[in-house]
């Protein structure tokens, strides 16, 4: 196991190499411009010294390049400084700039990832926690009511898109009842209870909207999963043997259903870091799907290619986790 | 808790008032709660451009001189207006002084002198910085100091109208003492000052989340003591323009949202809510068609829309490009995509009032399809079995090009169908805003490089004075390979005689002189059809009613008398 796992981070680093290069000439192949959302007065030549001013008169290549060093070298040798307090060096190195903001852009997403880890974090664990026993019910009282119920609101949760129940909730619940803020405050702190309430509050609806989605994806899983274990031939033993129904269903069928599903849901950890782009922009959340929406949009090329290169680092890492998991889970897979 | 905390901040208030009968005490209002659905960026205009970082920086940092609701001239850091009757401008118009007004106090307590002010210009000048407002400071020789208290700007050619450089929120002054260290390549690295610049303005920035949320507090070392009334201003970003009306507008829970781009019979449900109103101004935006003098044929390759491909086969006829403005019915686009946001114009100077020509409003505002058949029938255009019209084998059929951007699309529509009235098809496109307008010399969609027919997008030009805007239809200001496709000149229209009044204009000091001048450059541009006007745009903002002293304000920064805003008794 520890050969393969070790086995497997390895190739890892040529893999994420390619990507960070194909990546980074999809964003330069891309038609759009930094100065394209400047208002029209500003004339052509200041235009071109803003570029300048980027870096965009360098070659391609040599933008790569500069890229890797500011994110291989220079941001983690930041953070080592910043952690440990040594000093490597001057201390004077140029680090990954956001065109828009003219900030380092591993500050900005430090910034923005509370927000996204409470928000889009929490609606993953809450449809993780929602979607395993209507899962489990659905899939043992199959054609029960319980399991046309569930099967429809899960295909209605999975179908309508998030653009559309978010502003349903906000015009239902924040501008007809006035419960609930339409907009999320990122500078609430929680300090007293009071606070905290305004926190849930303000947390309800985009976790509602998320959660629901969420939920809906992993019913089905759990659904399929335990209905394909349901009918194998030792649960029939099991019952047999006389062990209680209730055994049979939550520890020898659940066990083996969960398989396939935990690695799904590891994979599906990576998305809450890159956010929810459309529930984050409805509730004005600005996490790092906000972030990153808002750079595609404005060009600005070294946080769209920071992000997605950390998105895609997280991708092949949980992919990893996944995998190992499975082999823990399920003692007939062996990977050495 | 909020109809508490508002109460709370109501007692608060009521209680200063009672204990200060004549004055009003700075910061009693509470929070001021302000919503730009495009987020801002930075706090330093200088290295950004956009109208949003401009807008938001204008409550920290502040220009010599700004313009009010009416696009007149007010001074802020200064004494008066240099004029040549008051000796401020030199009657040969290669210089201006200003006068800075005594006891003007940056934020961290430092006096305000003339020597911030040459290091603005020093900073926007410097190489490798990228100066978004480098525009501002062009003609600029030299800026000095004869005394702490006064600047003096030379010009390198006479300056009929000088009020550019520190004027209007697009080149505020910036203290040197932070900036010193971050001129030209390092300008960017200087995040802290960048993202909260010391100002003379009434707020100061206590904490900056860019692309997200500011946090300013009231400036203690504003000059007018009593302002502003509100004690902190909280500018929240993201979003989108619907839902930041809804939240000013029905459920009330911010005071002001900028840039309120909604379609007009959403934002009239909203106001009915009874919670704010919505604010419009009108500057110099103006929505156009642009009619391509050149050849856009793609078989034409890379000729195409340039000297090389020739003439336009059907626009360079005068009597087409009359006839494509006379078909259309500007009123019923401005009812449909702008409402109280838009009025019909055939100007590209709508404003202001004494520039904007009303020559051409007799023939031109009113749709006329009647006139507008008879002048392609005369013209020799002939309605083929498809219902084009054809002469010599060239039809009557355009590619329409735009950006991305809902109100455009639905325009595009209504122009083609106006257009197929008189016998003219039209095939729609449109490019996201960011590659329409970015300019990549790499890209076929570009506006300036027009290849297509007829494009349609918005224009304007910076402060009042139309004689920089009215320039970019000068011959060599058509945009072509050799120059990079730079240059603003987009229709390609030339015509020597408009660049020979254009060289009167750039010589004229009388103010009266040069309003007739500019009318009769914009006069000649709608006859002879450079363009077609279409829509005069105003700015519409959305106010809540618990907000008194708002001036909307298309001059200048929206939020230009921020230090006067209060809450309504």
């Amino acid at each position: 196991m520890f050969t393969y796992t070790l086995r497997r981070l390895l190739f890892a680093i040529p893999t994420l190499l390619i990507i960070s290069f194909v990546i980074f000439a999809l964003l330069d192949l891309a038609p759009n411009d930094p100065t394209g959302d400047l208002p029209l007065t500003i004339p052509p030549e200041v235009r071109e010294q803003i570029r300048a001013s980027l870096g965009l008169d360098q070659p391609f290549f040599f933008r790569y390049l500069y890229w890797l060093q500011q994110f291989f070298i220079n941001e983690p040798l930041n953070i080592l400084e910043r952690m440990t307090g040594w000093q490597f060096g001057d201390g004077n190195r140029m680090r990954v700039l956001s065109w828009a903001t003219r900030s380092p852009v591993v500050d900005l997403i430090v910034q923005r990832l509370p927000q996204t880890l409470w928000v889009v974090g929490l609606a993953y664990v809450f449809g993780v926690l929602i979607a395993v026993p209507i899962g489990v019910i659905s899939a043992y009282k199959q054609y029960s009511i319980f399991d046309q119920i569930g099967t429809f609101v899960s295909m209605v949760g999975y179908s309508v898109p998030t653009f559309f129940t978010g502003v349903l909730l906000v015009v239902i619940f924040s501008s007809y009842l006035q419960w609930f803020p339409s907009v999320y405050d990122t500078n609430l702190v929680v300090t007293d209870f009071s606070s905290f309430v305004q926190q849930i509050k303000q947390m309800a609806l985009p976790v509602a909207v998320l959660s629901l989605f969420n939920a809906s994806q992993i019913t089905r899983f759990v659904r399929a999963s335990m209905l394909d274990n349901l009918h194998q031939d030792y649960v029939r033993t099991a019952r047999a043997k006389g062990v209680k129904e209730k055994s049979v269903l939550l520890i020898h069928v659940l066990r083996n259903s969960l398989i396939p599903v935990v690695t799904v849901i590891a994979l599906g950890v990576p998305t809450i870091f890159s956010g929810a782009i459309i529930t984050e922009q409805i509730f004005r959340v600005n996490g790092l799907g906000q972030l990153l929406i808002i750079a595609v949009q404005g060009a600005d090329i070294p946080l769209v290619q920071t992000l997605t290169f950390i998105f895609a680092v997280l991708i092949v890492l949980f992919n990893l986790i996944a995998d190992v998991l499975y082999g823990i889970l399920d003692p007939r897979i062996r990977y050495d | 808790m909020k109809n508490l905390k508002l109460l709370l901040a109501g007692t608060v208030a009521a209680l200063a008032f009672a204990g200060s009968a004549a004055y009003a005490a700075p910061g009693t209002d509470g929070d001021l709660k302000i919503l730009f659905w495009q987020a801002v960026s930075t706090m330093n205009p200088y290295l950004s451009g956009g109208t949003k970082e401009v807008y938001a920086s204008s409550m920290v940092i502040e220009p010599l001189a700004r313009y009010d609701e009416k696009g007149g001239l007010v001074p802020t850091l200064v004494t008066e207006i240099p004029t040549v009757e008051n000796g401020g401008v030199a009657k040969d118009l290669m210089s201006m002084t200003w006068k800075i007004k005594p006891g003007v106090k940056w934020s961290d307590g430092t006096p305000f002198t003339a020597d911030d002010v040459i290091f603005t210009w020093k900073y926007c000048i410097a190489p490798d910085g990228g100066c978004a407002q480098a525009a501002q400071y062009e003609g600029v020789k030299s800026v000095e100091a004869p005394d702490p208290q006064t600047v003096k700007i030379t010009f390198t050619e006479p300056k009929p109208y000088p009020y550019s450089a520190f004027v209007g929120a697009q080149s505020p002054v910036i203290q040197k003492k932070q900036f010193e260290n971050c001129v030209g390549a390092k300008a960017p690295g200087c995040t802290s000052a960048n993202f909260g610049p010391i100002g003379t303005g009434p707020f100061v920035v206590k904490e900056f989340k860019p692309n997200d949320v500011i946090t300013l507090t009231a400036n203690t070392n504003y000059r007018d003591t009593a302002k502003p009334a509100f004690a902190s201003v909280t500018l929240k970003g993201g979003g989108d323009a619907a839902s930041a009306a809804r939240a000013v507008l029905e459920t009330g829970e911010y005071d002001y949202a900028w840039n309120m781009q909604v379609e007009p019979e959403i934002l009239a449900k909203m106001v009915a809510a009874g919670k704010g109103k919505l604010v419009t101004s009108f500057g110099t935006q103006v929505e156009r068609i642009n009619l391509n003098h050149y050849n856009a044929d793609p078989s034409l390759g890379a000729k195409r829309s340039t000297k090389d491909a020739g003439p336009h086969p059907s626009l360079s006829d005068p009597a087409v490009r009359r006839a494509l403005s006379l078909a259309i019915d500007r009123d019923i686009i401005v009812e449909a995509g702008y409402g109280a946001a838009g009025k019909a114009t055939c100007n590209i100077v709508p404003a202001p009032a004494a520039v904007a020509s009303t020559k051409n409003d007799s023939w031109c505002l009113k749709q006329d399809l009647v006139a507008a058949n008879k002048l392609l029938d005369d013209a020799g255009w002939k309605k083929g079995p498809d219902g084009i019209r054809a002469k010599n084998g060239v039809k009557l059929s355009y590619l329409y090009a735009t950006s991305t951007n809902s109100v455009r699309q639905a325009t595009q529509e209504l122009v083609k169908d106006m257009w197929s009235q008189i016998g003219v098809g039209a095939e729609l496109r449109n490019a996201s805003a960011s590659v329409f307008f970015g300019g990549d010399p790499a890209s076929p969609d570009t506006f300036q490089k027009f290849y297509a027919d007829v494009e349609m997008y918005t224009n304007n030009f910076d402060g009042t004075d139309p004689e920089k805007y009215l320039a970019e239809w000068l011959c060599d200001k058509v945009p072509s390979p050799a120059n990079g496709w730079q240059g603003q000149n987009i229709p390609r229209y030339c015509n020597p005689a408009y660049d020979k009044l254009v060289g009167e204009l750039s010589k004229t000091a009388e103010l009266d002189k040069r309003a007739a001048l500019a009318k009769q450059l914009n006069d000649m541009l709608t006859e002879e059809g450079a363009h077609i006007p279409l829509v005069h745009r105003g700015s519409v903002s959305s106010h809540s009613l618990k907000l008194a002293g708002v001036k909307m304000n298309a001059w200048d920064s929206e939020l230009w008398n921020v230090a006067d805003w209060s809450r309504a008794k």
